[in-house]
């Protein structure tokens, strides 16, 4: 039985039944990270002290990061953007920059922390080092779990659009709608860990 | 943008393509520019509430482009909103836990 309304629009709702499953999907996110951002808050105005972000952590690795995350949200939208003008050729190579951007992403965070881990500055360290290393490390598999996906995208996945290229399309809008609120969530972490 | 682009590839639609790419790369821009003011305001060491209220503007201002634009909220379907609007509800719902600590747990008592 053929999975419906992948590609016409429920009269009901209008839209696709993947549209609203990844933004309902995304809904689950923000609670997610809510709840830690939450937690932060709590623990922050909860302590006696609190150091600077920018005493303990690499600021010039986090805003190179911020601007590799906000660089991979453009190639992104822009693969999306080429299977819309029928590019199969370009959205591959935006495609790719994006894996690869995100690659650089992890590469950039894996210093980071064994610079860290070097200095012995480890999770149970302080409260500070604790809610850095679950908010980074959460966000970080989002980073790799995109990545999965995109990869499949590029690879394998791309046999759809032989057959289907709109619901093809559909596809890469959704997994683009959750590579950028990683991205978001990325906007939020890096001042609040960082600079504050 | 919506999904109906996605379900109709024409010309007049590449076209509009076409005008929205040009958004995306201006967004991209202001996106930068908010970075480097991001990290050049800290760089002041303001008082710690004004310094949380700067961050959290340009961060609003950047997830709001990356939203509207980037996840094409600007064109969205109304059930798409209700669904934020409802997390949205329950999200500041979460964040205002801790101020209950404040007040030694009397709201909650």
């Amino acid at each position: 039985m053929d999975i419906p309304y992948t590609v016409e629009l429920r009269r009901d709702t209008g839209l696709t039944n993947g549209k609203i499953g990844i933004w309902l999907f995304l809904a689950s996110e923000v609670m997610l990270f809510g709840a830690l951002f939450a937690s932060y808050i709590l623990i922050r105005t909860g302590a006696p002290s609190w150091p600077r972000g920018d005493t303990l952590l690499d600021v010039p690795l986090a805003t190179l990061n911020t601007i590799v995350l906000i660089a991979s949200s453009v190639t992104m939208v822009m693969a999306w953007a080429s299977l819309m003008r029928r590019r199969f050729g370009t959205f591959r190579i935006y495609m790719g920059g994006t894996i690869l951007l995100g690659l650089v992403f992890l590469v950039v965070k894996y210093f980071e922390y064994s610079h860290h881990l070097h200095l012995g500055e480890l999770p149970s360290t302080n409260n500070f080092l604790a809610i850095y290393f679950t908010l980074t490390g959460l966000h970080g598999l989002h980073v790799f779990g995109g990545m999965v996906v995109n990869a499949y995208f590029w690879g394998p996945g791309a046999k759809l659009w032989k057959t289907n290229p709109v619901w093809f399309t559909n596809r890469v809008e959704h997994s683009g709608l959750f590579w950028h609120f990683v991205d978001l969530v990325w906007i939020f972490l890096f001042p609040t860990l960082y600079l504050l | 943008m919506t999904s109906d682009h996605a379900t109709d590839m024409t010309s007049d639609h590449a076209v509009d393509i076409d005008r929205h790419v040009r958004v995306y790369i201006t967004v991209f821009v202001a996106l930068m520019v908010l970075t480097i003011i991001t990290v050049a305001v800290s760089r002041f060491h303001l008082p710690v509430p004004i310094a949380v209220t700067v961050a959290l503007i340009v961060a609003i201002v950047k997830g709001s482009l990356v939203a509207c634009y980037f996840m094409h909220l600007i064109s969205e379907k109304k059930l798409i909103y209700a669904v934020l609007a409802l997390t949205a509800v329950f999200f500041a719902a979460l964040l205002a836990l801790p101020i209950f600590t404040y007040s030694d747990g009397y709201w909650i008592r």
